[in-house]
């Protein structure tokens, strides 16, 4: 009898999945449970030495110049605020935006693979938002794509001779994207379509997680240049002690 | 002096274009649901595999809609609040070191 019960709870809560009225709303982050065991082993032991990086590079940076902690401790709440607003996009279906970027333009981005891996912790225990068996595939698109992105795409408009505040528009704007590129990805190869495969599959996914973030992702990058010119503004001598500023009050 | 007010005039402007870029869906995309994009993948992987169930479920899971917009809000707040605190800090100490030097 208890059997049976339990049978037509399961049949009731596929039928929930299927029809979209799922009680839950997890996060726009890979879902708790959704991604096949090997997976989700094999993308935490990707992350793991990008964490240990992290730590050193953390250690460094404080080692350095200890005021960089307030920075540091600033940078992380910034992903903190901004992963936690859901915000409407175009497609009709809400999504949030990182904040990594930002930490990752300032102080590299080996950094915000331990500050990410934390939001992402709080998120999954906390929230039911993301979750423990996909916590290894989202740091590593969240916490270690979307920061090298950052960090190399504004390194890379520096080299370009853009002026400052869009090499980090940009940064931050692809890094945000290249985050749930990277979720699409990861989800197409754990879930190849029947017909077209991989492919067909990373089509589909592209359309839910890319598309709704574009617009995100311009937002991002339109808030993580206010917060640089704040912080230039109030503490040029500290970004400078970061190395991050050449002394003619450039990020370099 | 005047470098501090054109940097306020321009964060000032960025953020209204977030809050536009924001508000915006809403009226360009008519009676849409505005869910979280999640769901939808959650309905995608069932689409391509229909026999796949999640193996795990979260260990703590907010008892209501209510609840979990309560923990969201509180991580929101959080962090504002630190970065707050960081902007005043840096702000007091780069006005105290112009009246020192």
């Amino acid at each position: 009898m208890k059997n049976k019960v339990n049978k037509n709870l399961q049949i009731l809560s596929v039928f929930c999945v299927m029809s979209g009225i799922a009680t839950s709303s997890y996060g726009m982050h890979i879902m708790e449970g959704f991604l096949p065991p090997l997976w989700s082993l094999s993308w935490s032991v990707i992350c793991i030495p990008f964490f240990i990086a992290g730590l050193l590079s953390m250690k460094k940076i404080i080692n350095e110049d200890k005021k960089s902690k307030l920075i540091l401790a600033m940078v992380g709440a910034f992903a903190f605020v901004l992963s936690a607003l859901k915000v409407p996009s175009v497609t009709g279906s809400c999504s949030h935006a990182t904040g990594v970027g930002l930490g990752a333009i300032l102080f590299g981005p080996m950094v915000m693979a331990v500050i990410g891996a934390i939001v992402l912790l709080f998120q999954a225990l906390l929230l039911a938002h993301g979750g423990i068996t996909t916590l290894g595939a989202n740091v590593f698109s969240m916490a270690i794509v979307g920061p090298i992105a950052a960090y190399g795409i504004y390194k890379l408009c520096r080299k370009l001779k853009a002026p400052q505040w869009l090499a980090v528009f940009m940064g931050a704007m692809l890094g945000d994207l290249l985050t749930y590129v990277t979720t699409s990805i990861q989800l197409s190869l754990a879930f190849p379509a029947e017909v077209g495969g991989v492919e067909a599959s990373l089509i589909k996914f592209l359309g839910i997680f890319a598309l709704t973030q574009l617009p995100l992702a311009i937002s991002e990058g339109l808030l993580t240049v206010v917060v640089v010119n704040s912080l230039k503004k109030y503490s040029e001598q500290g970004l400078i002690n970061l190395g991050r500023l050449s002394k003619e009050g450039k990020i370099c | 002096m005047l470098k501090e007010k054109k940097t306020f005039w321009i964060n000032a402007g960025l953020i209204l274009l977030v809050v536009l870029i924001s508000i915006l869906p809403l009226f360009i995309v008519k009676d849409a649901e505005f869910g979280g994009a999640d769901g939808e993948a959650e309905v995608a992987i069932t689409e391509i595999n229909a026999e796949y169930e999640p193996w795990f479920e979260p260990f703590i899971e907010p008892a209501s809609g209510e609840i979990e917009s309560l923990l969201f809000a509180l991580q929101a707040a959080g962090g504002a609040a630190v970065v707050a605190y960081g902007f005043g800090y840096l702000k007091g100490r780069s006005q105290k070191e112009k009246k020192v030097s």
